[in-house]
């Protein structure tokens, strides 16, 4: 009971700092600990940046380096993706760590239309960005590329890339969700769809 | 047994089978007719002083465009220690051979493995489908004449 009186005296203690005149917010005294401002953007895409859950994947010797990168001595979950899934319904980012034949590649992209949005993708190593080895008529059955099936957002060059390379591909990943726009997106796209219904019934 | 006693066994229980002996090579090897493959793998395996009961490798060859294709057969024999190579030549256009699934069970894979990337056809083999390329797949892909397929079901996957 003490516990809550004291959450209620301090919800009061806010509520007399902070007033609304219709069109702005007015804050007194020093709440800074209590209140954070932000845009919507902004902390949406400091959330998913935070907690990205990778899929427990891996393709070839790419797939040993992205285990020593989760494991202890690089430990992926400094960046809050170390939380490895093993089911594509629960990550929101693939790593495509390894050589992508075209038999595999047709099941790397169902795993990636089973992958919830927001969704996101590092393909990892030679092989995967481009054929490495395997380009052009080297190896009959490699996908030059894993961007022929699936989008990618960033790619990791190295042969295999050491820890280090994953992990900075992982940052500059996080540097482009933290440039995203979640909400204006949206937005945009429900005038545009407004607009585009307005016109369909004007031609009516 | 060393392999020129092995030879001389065999050519001796199968005249005119043993087509090469090589008693030079790394590995000791013979060359067998492969109409009477099977029964001297099967000599191979069961005579009691040979007692091979170890298929070590499989492996499938192309000695080269226009030239004929090729079974290579690994044996070893963890009873008695010693160990002996088996080759049979197969002509291009018909490529057929007896199967030894039925002998060592590992050939079984190992086969399979074969007929997916060279089409050498085993004959009496319990399943032979490809195992590792897809099923519609179409060629041998390591045939030396093999052209190379670049798209898949809509999927341009070389340029």
């Amino acid at each position: 009971m003490k516990e809550s009186h004291r959450e209620l005296e301090r919800v009061r203690e806010i509520e007399e700092h902070v007033t609304f005149d219709g069109e702005r917010f007015h804050i007194r005294g020093n709440v800074a600990d209590n209140i954070l401002i932000t845009s919507v953007d902004k902390m949406f895409n400091w959330a998913r940046l935070s907690s990205l859950w990778p899929m427990t994947f891996g393709l070839a010797c790419c797939a040993i380096e992205m285990m020593a990168t989760a494991a202890s001595r690089f430990d992926l979950d400094r960046f809050g993706a170390g939380l490895m899934r093993p089911s594509p319904r629960q990550s929101d980012l693939m790593i495509v760590s390894g050589t992508v034949t075209v038999k595999m590649g047709f099941r790397v992209k169902k795993l990636w239309e089973q992958m919830p949005d927001p969704k996101y993708v590092i393909s990892m190593g030679s092989c995967a960005n481009c054929g490495g080895p395997y380009w052009r008529d080297h190896g009959y059955h490699v996908v030059n590329g894993v961007d022929r099936l699936i989008p990618v957002d960033v790619y990791v060059p190295g042969c295999p890339p050491r820890p280090e390379g994953l992990l900075d591909g992982l940052l500059l990943l996080q540097e482009k969700i933290r440039r995203e726009r979640v909400l204006g997106k949206k937005i945009a796209t429900m005038i545009i769809g407004a607009k585009e219904t307005a016109g369909a019934e004007a031609k009516r | 047994m060393n392999a020129a006693e092995i030879h001389t066994m065999l050519a001796g229980s199968f005249p005119g089978a043993i087509l090469h002996f090589a008693a030079d090579a790394v590995n000791p090897w013979i060359e067998v007719e492969p109409a009477s493959l099977l029964d001297v793998m099967a000599r191979l395996m069961d005579d009691r002083d040979l007692a091979f009961d170890e298929l070590m490798c499989l492996s499938g060859v192309d000695y080269g465009p226009e030239k004929e294709l090729g079974v290579i057969y690994h044996l070893c024999s963890t009873a008695k220690g010693h160990r002996f190579t088996v080759k049979v030549k197969l002509p291009r256009q018909n490529p057929v051979v007896p199967s030894v699934a039925g002998l060592w069970r590992t050939a079984n894979w190992h086969e399979r493995e074969a007929y997916d990337l060279l089409g050498i056809v085993f004959e009496g083999h319990p399943d032979l489908t490809r195992i590792l390329l897809p099923d519609d797949w179409e060629g041998y892909p390591l045939r030396k004449d093999y052209v190379l397929v670049k798209t898949y079901h809509g999927l341009q996957f070389k340029d």
